[in-house]
């Protein structure tokens, strides 16, 4: 008799029942969808969706079905031809929203609702682009250092303390020229890490040495303070690159930090990485100067210097412009930013927060019938070599595009004209995002175009359906009834990697799938170790229901062993590797776990209850002639 | 089907030097092709821009290298991908990393701009410092699991078992890298992922034949070291041939039709495991052979003083 505890043919009927509950919305497939949302992150209305009905109504364009779902517009498609012609033509009519394209799993309300989700698949399987970006921390280090020298210089002048202070790499040097009181200084640039001094922490290191220009300090930031800024230039790129994000409109994208300085940003369903990344990249902001119109531009161009308190620039068209040196308003006080037309010319409508509006006011009302302009700065970071060593440089690419006189008073609201229609739309974006922290630049890119994914998905699902079959087929050949026995495993194994990657909702990539077909493959590896010890016992004339009890008991360790060693590899892959190798990792891992439930545990339950209940069994049917 | 009616009864160790001989030319040829010819190193690896166009109809490799070196790219590497219409393009790494991570679209609108009807399938561009460190990320990873498994191995049998073991696995990876190399073919990313997953498979060989040993070592007290192995080796054989068959089997419906960018997976797993299926035959079992394996070199510690009372 060979029978197991009640409890145990319970839970492996249970563990079957899960897991084909978990994996079932994966049968259900996916529609063509449009997702709408509002760029403030409010809910969307009812009304809005009533919109929305109404274009596609109006241009008749088919949808299944729109609802609101997370705060956002959900409209299905029968197909991706009406998805396409939708996106167009809301992006077009709703320039105040968010629209994105997304596929929309047409799992069953019932399922939805205790929260079963299909597999979440890959870059590779549903196309898109991957970037990852490095941040430049050695100039995030420097431009903080910068602001400590400002700060520092402020102070030495106001002491009457002269001296040469500057920034150069990692270090803030400061000479002190003609003796000043060197205490005095220590105390001033120890007070400087204002957050460290209140905790009573030093956080900086300050050395004493000697210049040409006299005695002075050395002062670079310690590990602690380092790692703080790093960190803080880290995060603030992550949140202006997840708003650039979400400003593309891209539904279901991941920005997230990876190691120390790098940002990892995937965009599903993104056709175009060159605009994506023009608008990731870009550190692209404005500044608002009044024209120096006392100056030729011309003589200082040829001089090539510009006079006292201003600056030399070239406009859109290469002429040369000379600024005052004073900026009334940056990019940063910029609040909201829409492009537009005005009068026929494409347009950034832009509002200013309360200081700007201020300084906005301020100098308006001063200078009516003047012209100002708006200065265009972008930073563009460059590898160069220097000495055999590859340094990151920045290079700043600044152009007048706009001058207009002055011809009212104005403060929060105005507009900015200049630009074409394409420039308008970008700077908008880019003024709502925010800017970038800290230069970053683009180590690693993926794109993947959508038939690409298609088509990997279903040589993927072919590779998985005709290997199954074709060990199935051996299997039950050559083991019989046995075989069967290992097949029904093989499948619930199948089914119970589906529903772990359903429920742990980890991507699945084309690595994985090959994962996945390798763990067809090697999971009756398990079955034929007990078979053939089974066979084995009935040879050495033990009796079937002996044999099969030998069987499984002796087969158990080998089978333990030889698991957790390509467990140690799938762990290793897992921790070490990056992209497509976790995700093979993953598979690999999670098969090798369940195949030993379905193999060992789940054949043995259906081993017993076809022999094990009967007191005389002549033979077993499990190949071989035995 | 009777594959093995009954246990075989081959003298797997009797031309062990002659095998232990085949390993060492082939591993010395894999080290002479690694050192003289190296691998053809993906981009993932080597840095770069690779570039993955479909045409409509089959198209000319000579008047697609001809557009790129028109447009000033230097030495691209030009292939077909597994169809007549499908072309992988391959760029060397650029020191400008802003120029560099826009190679790929600009060399695709080049092409676009002689053939409109090209379609961009697939772009990928891995900066020079990203490749480095995966190379670097890659061999400590195989590092790192050949350490893991040698300690579970040292674990549950003592360590010249562990010995073989590692052998075989080093046998296994060095002539699978010395195959990619000879055939030149791509070494990327999941090919390495492959070499790690036949790590595993070949220690599962290994360890189902080791574990066979160490309980005829416990059954069969009067054997030599040589008959048991042997008889171990022949009463695993069933088992070896068939899983291996089954790997196999799907590992060729992945090759045929899983895709190109499963193909060097495909390769490098169908070639490590029937090097694996051999060395766990030869290799580890040659070795523990040669360090003169005795029962008390299996046989876990507590076991081993249990077997010393009178």
């Amino acid at each position: 008799m060979n029978r197991y505890p009640r409890w145990l043919n319970w839970l492996v009927l249970f563990v079957i029942l899960a897991g084909s509950l978990l994996a079932l919305p994966n049968i259900y497939g996916v529609d063509a969808g449009v997702h709408v949302t509002r760029p403030d992150a409010n809910p969307l209305q009812e009304s809005t969706l009533g919109q929305i009905e109404t274009i596609l109504d109006e241009e008749e364009i088919g949808f299944v079905s729109a609802v609101l779902e997370d705060d956002a517009g959900l409209v299905r498609f029968a197909n991706e031809a009406d998805q396409q012609r939708a996106n167009a033509l809301l992006r077009e009519r709703m320039p105040n929203h968010i629209v994105a394209l997304t596929l929309v799993p047409r799992t069953p309300g019932w399922l939805a609702a205790l929260g079963f989700e299909p597999m979440n698949l890959g870059l590779d399987l549903r196309g898109g682009v991957h970037f990852l970006y490095q941040v430049d921390l050695d100039t995030a280090v420097q431009q903080f250092l910068g602001t400590y020298e400002a700060s520092l210089r402020t102070q030495l002048r106001e002491a009457g303390i002269r001296n040469r202070v500057q920034v150069e790499g990692d270090t803030l040097l400061v000479p002190i020229i003609d003796g000043g009181d060197l205490d005095e200084v220590e105390r001033m640039i120890r007070g400087l890490d204002e957050a460290g001094a209140l905790q009573l922490v030093d956080r900086l290191i300050v050395d004493r040495v000697n210049f040409d220009e006299g005695s002075g300090f050395r002062v670079q930031l310690a590990d602690t303070l380092l790692r703080e800024r790093q960190d803080f230039a880290i995060q603030q790129n992550t949140t202006t690159l997840r708003n650039r994000v979400n400003e593309l409109g891209v539904a279901e994208p991941v920005v997230q930090r990876q190691g120390l300085d790098r940002i990892l940003i995937q965009l599903p369903g993104v056709q175009d990485p060159a605009q994506a990344e023009r608008i990731l990249g870009a550190t692209a902001t404005l500044e608002f100067r009044l024209v120096d119109t006392e100056n030729n531009a011309y003589d200082a161009q040829e001089r090539g210097r510009a006079p006292l308190g201003s600056e030399l620039y070239q406009d859109t068209g290469s002429l040369p412009v000379l600024l005052r040196r004073e900026v009334i308003v940056t990019g940063d006080q910029i609040t909201d930013a829409t492009s537009g037309y005005d009068q026929g010319q494409p347009a950034v409508f832009v509002n200013l927060d309360s200081s700007g509006a201020n300084r906005m006011l301020d100098t308006t009302s001063q200078n009516l019938g003047r012209p100002m302009a708006v200065l265009f700065i972008e930073e563009t970071p460059e590898l160069v070599e220097r000495n055999g060593e590859q340094i990151i440089e920045t290079v700043s690419d600044e152009t007048v595009i706009n001058q207009a006189t002055i011809q009212g008073v104005f403060s929060s609201r105005f507009r900015i004209t200049g630009l074409t229609p394409f420039e308008a739309q970008d700077l908008a974006l880019l003024l709502r995002a925010g800017a970038l922290a800290t230069p970053i630049f683009k180590i690693e890119e993926r794109t993947i175009g959508p038939s690409l994914g298609q088509d990997n998905i279903n040589q993927g699902r072919l590779a998985i359906i005709v290997g199954f079959l074709a060990v199935v087929a051996f299997m039950a050949v050559y083991y019989r009834i046995f075989g069967l026995v290992a097949n029904l495993a093989l499948f619930a194994n199948l089914v119970l990697i589906v529903a772990l990657l359903s429920l742990l909702q980890a991507a699945l990539t084309l690595p994985g799938i090959a994962g996945i077909v390798l763990t067809v493959g090697m999971a009756v590896d398990a079955n034929v170790l007990i078979f053939e010890r089974i066979r084995e016992e009935l040879r050495n004339g033990n009796s079937p229901q002996a044999s099969i009890r030998a069987g499984y008991e002796k087969a158990f360790s080998t089978i333990a062993d030889a698991n957790i060693t390509t467990l140690i590899a799938a762990t290793v892959l897992f921790t070490l590797g990056t992209g497509p190798i976790k995700g093979f990792a993953v598979t690999l891992g999670l098969g090798i776990m369940t195949s030993m439930f379905t193999s060992i545990i789940g054949t043995r339950a259906v081993v017993n209850l076809i022999y094990g209940g009967r007191h005389q069994v002549q033979r077993l049917a499990i190949g071989g002639n035995v | 089907m009777p594959l093995f009616n009954k246990t075989p009864d081959f003298n797997f160790m009797g031309p062990r030097r002659q095998a232990t001989g085949l390993s060492v030319i082939l591993i010395v040829a894999s080290l002479a092709a690694l050192g003289f010819r190296g691998l053809n190193f993906g981009v993932e690896f080597t840095g770069g821009v690779l570039l993955e166009v479909g045409y409509e109809t089959a198209v000319d490799l000579e008047s697609v290298r001809g557009v790129l070196a028109e447009e000033g790219y230097e030495n691209p590497s030009v292939q077909f991908f597994g169809a007549a219409t499908d072309v992988l393009v391959r760029l060397p790494p650029v020191t400008d990393a802003e120029e560099g991570a826009n190679l790929g679209e600009q060399a695709f609108v080049a092409l676009q701009a002689r053939d409109p009807a090209v379609e961009l399938r697939r772009v990928e561009f891995v900066g020079p410092q990203v490749g480095e460190d995966l190379r670097e990320q890659g061999g400590l990873a195989m590092l790192f699991a050949l350490i893991m498994i040698f300690a579970y191995v040292m674990l549950r049998f003592r360590w010249k078992f562990a010995a073989g073991a590692i052998a075989a696995l080093v046998h296994d990876v060095l002539i699978t890298l010395g195959f990619f190399s000879v055939t030149g073919l791509t070494f990327d990313l999941s090919v390495l992922a492959a070499l790690l997953a036949v790590i595993g498979y070949s220690l599962n060989d290994t360890i189902v034949i080791f574990d066979r040993i160490r309980e005829n070592f416990r059954l069969i007290r009067r054997g030599s070291a040589v008959n048991i192995i042997n008889t171990s080796i022949n009463q695993t054989l069933a088992r070896t041939v068939i899983t291996g068959i089954t790997t196999l089997l799907v590992l060729v419906a992945l090759l045929l039709l899983g895709g190109n960018t499963v193909y060097g997976f495909s390769v490098a797993l169908i070639a490590g495991v029937l090097i694996g299926t051999y060395s766990s035959i030869y290799v580890a079992s040659s070795a523990a052979l040669a360090l003169d394996v005795s029962p008390t070199d299996l046989v876990p510690p507590k076991r081993e003083e249990a077997d010393e009372m009178p």
